[in-house]
């Protein structure tokens, strides 16, 4: 208990393409955040801003710049970048500040405004920036390397493109029914097959799209909490950023190669699963407590690898749990009953900040029709590819 | 009409194959070639680049998996125009242990591939700007 921080607000602006400024979208998810908080601006003591690289300088310095728009108050800052984990970055650099009694109120909030189309390596010639050079030398796009992930999923589970499609359909009907979703409208097996293929084995309805959106929490100790008459917060359990270990054998973006394991085997849990596990660790508490999870679904097949890796079932055994219903709302461990990034395309440094608003409001029992009966404990888990990961365990 | 690399020093021409650099310390091969420090944790080596030299891996291996292209990437990607799909394998290499992308030589569909088929490197045309062609590696299905 000692090591958990109290989540008391969450705030959300609408994913879309709004076609504005993000620091209005991460300014209506902070001021939404501290009012279900019932605190104030000047109740922050700090700010963690998740930065956003496609917005110019202002984006790069993200918490300046929301503690800028919400009036500079004397709030302590810091802006964080972790590629599509700069969200929960800034959930643990503002944890950590809790945690270690220096502050008791902190911000959170990251926000974007997407450019169109494939994600673009930054502009200009720069040879040796292996971002960069992926385009050049392969084009190798990001659906290219979801696809590569997918293909390999079929060759050893024997997953189908069926299997992949219903998982759209799955987090389509969540997303139906959230306001806060980009896409609310339902769709079917056949649709998503019939969408034109981006990236064989993947049709266009199993990659999400990238949107504008904002989202917002607001942390405090447990102990500030309970002074303000909050009881039972949900907490914050547990939070890894863990980094890959050496040799890294499974091949993501934008590596050229993975690391040879030729000479050192390879590490007992990969990338994705020892993020989950040290977070596991940190709470003392296992995959079996686990009653709802967010899983980040850059493709539909990259949810089932999701489900395997922080032991929700074995591997190969989530497209089983998937046609059986199990991780719908309503089945025995639902699965991104925001609707996923299948629903809401990423608002990359939002997205990770958005899982937790989503899991907050669950273990709260705020989430309307879209209710998961009774959870417990969610997990919520982020690849920031490039290095970058996270896991967060939220209780109640 | 010329032929050079679309980047230097990744791979030779002839005969083909991919260079990249290993640690005389601890074995651990690296690709593209890392100059910097062997990055095993738990090698003894100096650690200052000294302990990397020019390597050239083995040019066979299994596909780990694949996957094709079918809109126009956008830039630094060169495109023929019209646009031409292509694929891109990633395929372990028996020897080095190690999964390495590249584009599968054209007129090879995702329908003609399967993981764990065997491959080979070769070399072949990227994109071709003004009298040159511009050289990348490749995979090529082994006959
Ligand atoms: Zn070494």
């Amino acid at each position: 208990m000692s090591g958990d921080v109290a989540v008391v607000g969450t705030g959300m602006h609408p994913w879309g393409k709004w076609g504005k400024n993000f620091v209005g979208y991460g300014l209506t998810a902070a001021r939404e955040a501290l009012a279900e908080a019932g605190l104030s601006w000047r109740d922050v003591q700090y700010v963690a801003g998740a930065d956003t690289i496609r917005n110019g300088y202002p984006g790069f310095i993200a918490g300046a710049t929301f503690a800028q728009a919400l009036g500079w108050s004397g709030a302590r800052v810091s802006s964080s970048y972790a590629a599509c984990a700069s969200g929960a970055q800034a959930i643990a650099n503002a944890r950590a500040q809790i945690l270690a009694g220096l502050a008791d109120v902190a911000l959170v909030v990251g926000a974007d405004a997407a450019p169109k189309g494939f994600f673009a390596p930054v502009g200009g010639d720069r040879p040796d920036d292996p971002d960069w050079l992926r385009f050049r030398l392969l084009g190798a796009t990001n659906p290219l390397y979801f696809a590569l992930a997918a293909r390999r999923r079929m060759a050893l589970y024997g997953s189908t493109p069926e299997d992949f499609a219903l998982v759209k359909v799955k987090n389509a009907r969540h997303g139906a029914a959230n306001p806060n979703a980009r896409y609310r409208k339902e769709t079917t097996v056949a649709e998503v097959l019939e969408s034109p293929v981006v990236a064989s084995p993947l049709h266009l309805m199993d990659i999400c799209a990238t949107s504008d959106g904002g989202a917002a929490l607001v942390l405090t100790s447990v102990e500030f909490a309970r002074s303000r008459g909050l009881a039972r917060p949900v907490r914050i359990a547990g939070l890894s950023t863990v980094t890959p270990t050496f040799p890294k054998t499974v091949i993501d973006l934008p590596d050229f190669a993975t690391d040879a394991a030729m000479t050192v085997p390879e590490p007992a849990r990969p990338f994705r699963a020892a993020l989950a596990y040290a977070a596991y660790e940190e709470a003392g508490i296992g995959p079996s407590d686990v009653s709802v999870a967010e899983v980040y679904d850059l493709s539909t097949a990259l949810e089932l690898d999701w489900m395997e890796d922080i032991g929700l079932c074995a591997p190969g055994e989530a497209e089983s749990l998937l046609r059986a219903g199990e991780t719908t709302i309503g089945g025995r461990i639902p699965v991104n009953p925001s609707g996923g990034l299948a629903s809401f395309g990423e608002a990359v440094p939002a997205q990770a900040i958005a899982q937790i608003c989503e899991l907050t409001r669950q273990l709260r029992h705020r989430s309307g029709p879209r209710q998961v009966p009774s959870p417990n404990t969610a997990i919520a888990v982020n690849q920031g590819l490039f290095g970058h990961g996270s896991a967060t365990l939220l209780t109640h | 009409m010329g032929r050079k690399p679309a980047v230097d020093g990744w791979f030779s021409v002839d005969p083909a194959a991919l260079v990249g650099t290993r640690c005389g310390d601890c074995g651990t091969p690296y690709f593209p070639r890392n100059e910097i420090a062997c990055r095993n944790p738990g090698c003894a080596g100096p650690k200052d680049g000294s302990e990397l030299a020019p390597y050239t891996f083995s040019t066979r291996g299994r596909i780990w998996s694949y996957a094709d292209s079918r809109y126009k990437p956008p830039p630094p990607y060169v495109s023929p125009e019209p646009f031409r799909p292509y694929v891109v394998a990633a395929v372990e290499l028996d020897v080095e242990k190690i999964v390495v992308l590249g584009q599968v030589v054209p007129g090879v569909g995702v329908d003609d591939l399967a993981v764990g088929q065997e491959v080979e490197l070769t070399v072949g045309t990227l994109y071709t700007e003004g009298d040159d062609d511009h050289l990348v590696w490749m995979w090529r299905p082994v006959a």
